[in-house]
C-alpha cells in the first residue's frame, strides 16, 4: 500500500501527504531511525544517499549527501526539533557545504512525520512546510537581494531550459 | 537531478518571499487588479516604505511586475512565476511518492517470507 492522499495547501506553502503501510508503527518507525534504512528511501536509485551521521534524537543532527552519476555529490542537514518515539518527529532540513556544515543563507524547510495505527497497519503522516519567513527577512536584510534576483534569473533558465 | 537541486534552491526563494502574510495579501490584491503602490500603502497600518520593501520583495523573486504610470507605480502579479511555484509543490509532491514507494517496497521485502530475502543479498 501506498500514498492514499495529498493535500497541497499553496497559502500555507505546505503538503500534508498521507500514506498507509501494512507493517506496525515501529517498523515504519525504524524506517527513519537507522541510518541504513533511510538511504534505501531518501534518494532515488540515481543519487543514492549515504547517510554520515544520524543522530535521531532531540536535538539531534544528522548529515547526509546524495551521490550523482558523475560522482558529484549533494550535501543535506536535518535537525530534529521534537520528538516522540515511534509515534512523530518533527525535522528542520537543509543544504549543507561539502562538509556537512548547514549553510545559514539557504533556505531551510520543516518536516513533520506522524504515525498512527490504521486498519491493522500503519498511517503516515507527511507535512512538509516550507517555512522561512525569519529567514526571508534576515536574507533582506543582509542585503541578499542581488543573490535572490539571481536565483530566480537561474531557476527561469533551468525551467525554460 | 542536478538541475532539480539547483532549482529547488532557486525555487525556495519564491517560497521565502510568498512565507508573509502581507506579501501573500498584496499578492492577492495584485491578481484582481494593477493596484499602484501608495493604494496598496492605503491597506496595510504600516508606512508606505514599509510596503514598498514588500512589493520590492515580491518583484525580486519575479511574482509581481511593476510599471510606471505617470508618477504611480502600478503593480500586477506574474502568473507564471506563480505557475512556477505551484509547480514546486508538485514536484515535492512527486519525490515524496517515490520516497513512499520505496519505503513500502523495503518493509515488504523486510516482512517477506526468509527463502525470498536469500535472492536480495546483503541486508541481512
Amino acid at each position: 500500500m501506498s500514498v492514499t492522499s495529498v493535500d497541497k495547501d499553496f497559502e500555507q506553502l505546505t503538503l500534508t501527504l498521507i500514506a498507509d503501510f501494512d507493517a506496525p508503527a515501529e517498523q515504519v518507525w525504524r524506517l527513519w531511525e537507522d541510518p541504513r534504512k533511510i538511504e534505501r528511501w531518501w534518494g532515488p536509485p540515481t543519487y543514492p544517499a549515504t547517510f554520515e551521521r544520524h543522530d535521531f534524537k532531540q536535538g539531534g543532527e544528522t548529515a547526509y549527501y546524495m551521490t550523482g552519476p558523475e560522482g558529484d555529490k549533494h550535501y543535506g542537514w536535518w535537525k530534529v526539533t521534537a520528538i516522540d518515539p515511534p509515534r512523530s518527529v518533527e525535522i528542520t532540513e537543509g543544504f549543507a557545504d561539502d562538509e556537512g556544515r548547514p549553510i545559514p543563507e539557504m533556505p531551510a524547510s520543516i518536516m513533520r512525520m506522524r504515525l498512527s495505527d490504521h486498519d491493522g497497519g500503519t498511517r503516515m503522516e507527511l507535512r512538509s512546510t516550507f517555512d522561512s519567513r525569519e529567514q526571508m527577512d534576515q536574507l533582506v536584510e543582509m542585503g541578499m537581494e542581488e543573490g535572490l534576483a539571481g536565483a530566480v534569473g537561474q531557476m527561469d533558465a533551468l525551467l525554460t531550459a | 537531478m542536478v538541475v532539480d537541486e539547483l532549482n529547488e534552491r532557486a525555487t525556495d526563494h519564491v517560497f521565502h518571499a510568498l512565507a508573509d502574510a502581507t506579501r501573500r495579501d498584496i499578492l492577492s490584491r495584485c491578481a484582481d487588479g494593477e493596484p499602484s503602490v501608495s493604494r496598496l500603502a492605503d491597506a496595510y497600518p504600516m508606512s508606505f516604505a514599509a510596503v514598498q520593501k514588500h512589493v520590492a520583495v515580491l518583484e525580486r523573486a519575479g511574482l509581481v511586475i511593476k510599471r510606471r504610470r505617470g508618477r504611480e507605480q502600478l503593480v500586477r502579479t506574474d502568473p507564471e512565476a506563480l505557475r512556477r511555484a505551484r509547480q514546486v509543490l508538485d514536484r515535492l509532491e512527486t519525490t515524496w511518492r517515490e520516497r513512499v514507494n520505496r519505503m513500502s517496497d523495503l518493509l515488504a521485502e523486510e516482512n517477506a517470507p526468509e527463502d525470498h530475502e536469500t535472492t536480495k543479498g546483503t541486508d541481512q
